[in-house]
């Protein structure tokens, strides 16, 4: 088997049986009211990881999130940081802290002040605040705006402040709510990377909550997919999006061809085979008649004058039906004959073509025979 | 055209107030300058110079060098006006105390009730408008008098053996004004308490404050404007508040608003009376708006500083 993804991780902890979780959810429940928004959700996360709890609106993550910040309390269930359980310690007795997604600077004191109010109130001597102060402004490059006060700082150097001043108190765990999520798109990109190199040079573990999967999978080393206060998938990026699940995840991560088909019988072992005629084995033994669909990503799918060679690939005769030039690359829109629409993505990897693809045109999807993966649910 | 059309219109819309202004405070201001500047006489009106149109311009001449600072000196002289001043602000400075006391976790309370209840609240904190203020007031010396409810009900408890004096004391006067002021001080806490964003205080308690230093070290300091307008809306009324020490307080009681009403109605002294109303007036708001153009100012500052 080839490895997932296209860059070795050395750090996996997940994967090591004797790695003890330094945050552990435990069959945690929440409702308010008639709503459930966690549903008996079970998730480890380890000293040092990158974590990011992706979803899209009312999936639980925020809430998550609160509950290990102290802000609200389990209905049942059992939060443990650092095998100590959390249950019943208020927030200021947490080692953790948190950058809001609003930042929550204090709109009557400095930057400077911001940065020191936990210090100050953990009553650390004067001259030591000032010492960490001034490292923090150094980390996110604030230095000369240490006396100035929030509405006077653009939305990226709040950004910084929100950042430096939940890192003043070295918590065990830094815990941000959509950090990114009130700047353009640029900075955002920039500040991905600083938040990831950030995160490594301190040691920190860093959980996030995001709804933006771009962000989740460029900054963490794990992802947990959640919807409807239930976590679907916890894997790495590339697992998350070569391997996904179910189909929630194949779909909410990036875009996907589902190509539907029923189970079938052949030589007693299980076969997928598809409306457009394609067969493909299964890794497991599934009741005939049964309903999977295969998801082939479209940079996978490839389109072609000829019809392709080479020992498995399964090809497809199609028509162009639309085309999406971003630059960067291409995505056809083939029409099958059965009437269904799958995307082709091509990297414009030069500059100038031989032959362009038109509208309307005859051609062959082909994808190679690891390329789909099989999604029952 | 049409721009010229619409800065007319624009004037004239700034007009409004500041015609509003002039006609009902700056003239009837000046004019009362003006008799505190005269002499009492038993005449209709009762002060001279009284400045006759028809006489021509030497006459206002004459009239206008009559006029002098004599009631003012007259005023400073007299250890009653000054004491009156004095018990007028300490008893207008504790009642305002108390009013922010009982005020501030009534506004507190509002900002954090549910979204749905607050405008059923913010009803029942003006809902005393609706009745006569006089009615209110009267209704508090039924409460207070030595035979009155509140002495009933600490009889019949068993609280007290005799009937405790309230009424005519400067409690009673205490009393009234925190009633009757209440709403002033609490609606513009609560409209600072209200637009307070919650995530400060989450945030506060995230970086190791107890909800008690939450509140003192946040909540508190961001409230400030609200504060600083409830006060300054209890605090003027009542130093020249005259209703209610009338109706509650005793017959020691000194406060400038009585001063002013005997000088006027049982004096007749018309020039001495508008001496002590231009001394109130300059009181209250010289200091006020001293401190609000510092404020002014500091903002500017800060504005600039960046």
């Amino acid at each position: 088997m080839k490895s997932l993804g296209i860059f070795r991780r050395s750090f996996a902890p997940w994967a090591d049986p004797n790695a003890k979780p330094f945050i552990s959810f435990r069959n945690v429940t929440k409702r308010f009211g008639d709503f459930t928004a966690v549903d008996n959700l079970s998730l480890d996360i380890y000293t040092r990881e990158f974590f990011a709890l992706l979803g899209g609106s009312g999936c639980g993550k925020s809430t998550l999130l609160r509950m290990l910040a102290g802000f609200e309390q389990p209905t049942s269930g059992e939060i443990m940081l650092d095998g100590q359980s959390l249950s019943g310690i208020p927030p200021y007795r947490r080692p953790v802290n948190m950058m809001f997604q609003s930042y929550a600077l204090f709109p009557h004191m400095s930057v400077e002040k911001n940065i020191a109010f936990g210090l100050k109130q953990d009553g650390m001597p004067k001259t030591e605040i000032a010492e960490r102060v001034a490292q923090m402004l150094k980390l996110v490059k604030l230095e000369a705006f240490a006396a100035r006060k929030p509405h006077q700082l653009s939305g990226g150097q709040r950004q910084r402040v929100a950042l430096a001043r939940s890192l003043a108190k070295r918590p065990k765990v830094l815990l941000l709510d959509e950090p990114l999520g009130a700047l353009d798109k640029k900075l955002r990109e920039e500040t991905q990377f600083e938040l990831m190199d950030l995160q490594y040079e301190l040691g920190l573990t860093f959980v996030v909550v995001t709804h933006d999967q771009e962000e989740a999978m460029t900054m963490s080393d794990r992802i947990a997919v959640m919807s409807h206060g239930r976590v679907i998938q916890v894997a790495t990026p590339a697992e998350i999006y070569e391997a996904p699940n179910s189909r929630f995840v194949a779909e909410f991560i990036g875009d996907v061809n589902m190509i539907e088909g029923k189970v079938a019988l052949e030589d007693g072992r299980s076969i997928l085979r598809t409306a457009e005629g394609i067969s493909v084995a299964l890794p497991e033994t599934l009741a005939e008649g049964q309903s999977v669909a295969l998801a082939v990503r479209p940079e996978k799918l490839k389109v072609s004058r000829q019809q392709p060679e080479g020992a498995g690939v399964h090809a497809m005769r199609g028509e162009i039906w639309d085309i999406a030039y971003f630059g960067d690359m291409t995505v056809f829109h083939v029409k099958l004959p059965s009437g269904k629409i799958v995307k082709a993505s091509s990297l414009n990897a030069t500059r100038g073509v031989e032959d362009p693809f038109g509208y309307d045109e005859q051609i062959w999807v082909s994808f190679e025979p690891q390329a789909g993966i099989v999604l029952k649910g | 055209m049409q721009r010229a059309i619409s800065a007319v219109t624009r004037r004239l819309v700034i007009l409004i107030p500041y015609g509003w202004l002039l006609f009902f405070f700056l003239i009837p201001f000046l004019i009362v300058l003006r008799i505190s500047m005269s002499t009492s006489a038993v005449a209709m009106p009762p002060y001279t110079p009284v400045f006759d149109w028809s006489e021509g311009w030497a006459r206002i001449r004459s009239a206008l060098s009559e006029l002098s600072f004599d009631n003012y000196v007259w005023l400073a002289g007299d250890p009653l006006y000054l004491n009156a001043y004095l018990s007028s602000l300490w008893i207008a400075l504790v009642s305002t105390a108390l009013t922010l006391l009982i005020a501030y976790p009534m506004a507190y309370g509002m900002a954090k009730a549910p979204t749905t209840l607050r405008p059923t609240l913010v009803m029942l904190v003006i809902l005393p408008f609706w009745t006569s203020f006089l009615i209110r007031v009267y209704a508090w010396i039924g409460i207070l008098k030595p035979e009155g409810l509140f002495n009933q009900f600490l009889l019949s408890m068993g609280v007290i053996r005799e009937p405790l004096i309230i009424l005519n004391t400067n409690w009673a006067i205490y009393i009234g004004i925190v009633y009757c002021y209440l709403p002033f001080m609490v609606l513009p806490l609560y409209s600072a308490l209200e637009k307070m964003d919650h995530s400060l205080t989450e945030a506060a308690l995230d970086l190791g404050c107890t909800p008690i230093q939450a509140f003192w070290r946040v909540t508190f300091p961001l409230s400030l404007p609200g504060v600083i307008a409830g006060c300054l809306l209890v605090f003027i009324p009542a130093v020249g508040e005259f209703v209610i020490p009338d109706l509650l307080g005793g017959s020691e009681t000194l406060m400038i608003g009585r001063t002013l009403w005997n000088e006027f109605n049982g004096n007749r002294d018309w020039p001495v009376s508008s001496a002590v109303a231009v001394v109130l007036l300059l009181l209250l708001v010289v200091p006020i708006m001293l401190f609000q153009t510092a404020q002014a100012r500091a903002e500017r500052a800060e504005r600039e500083g960046r």
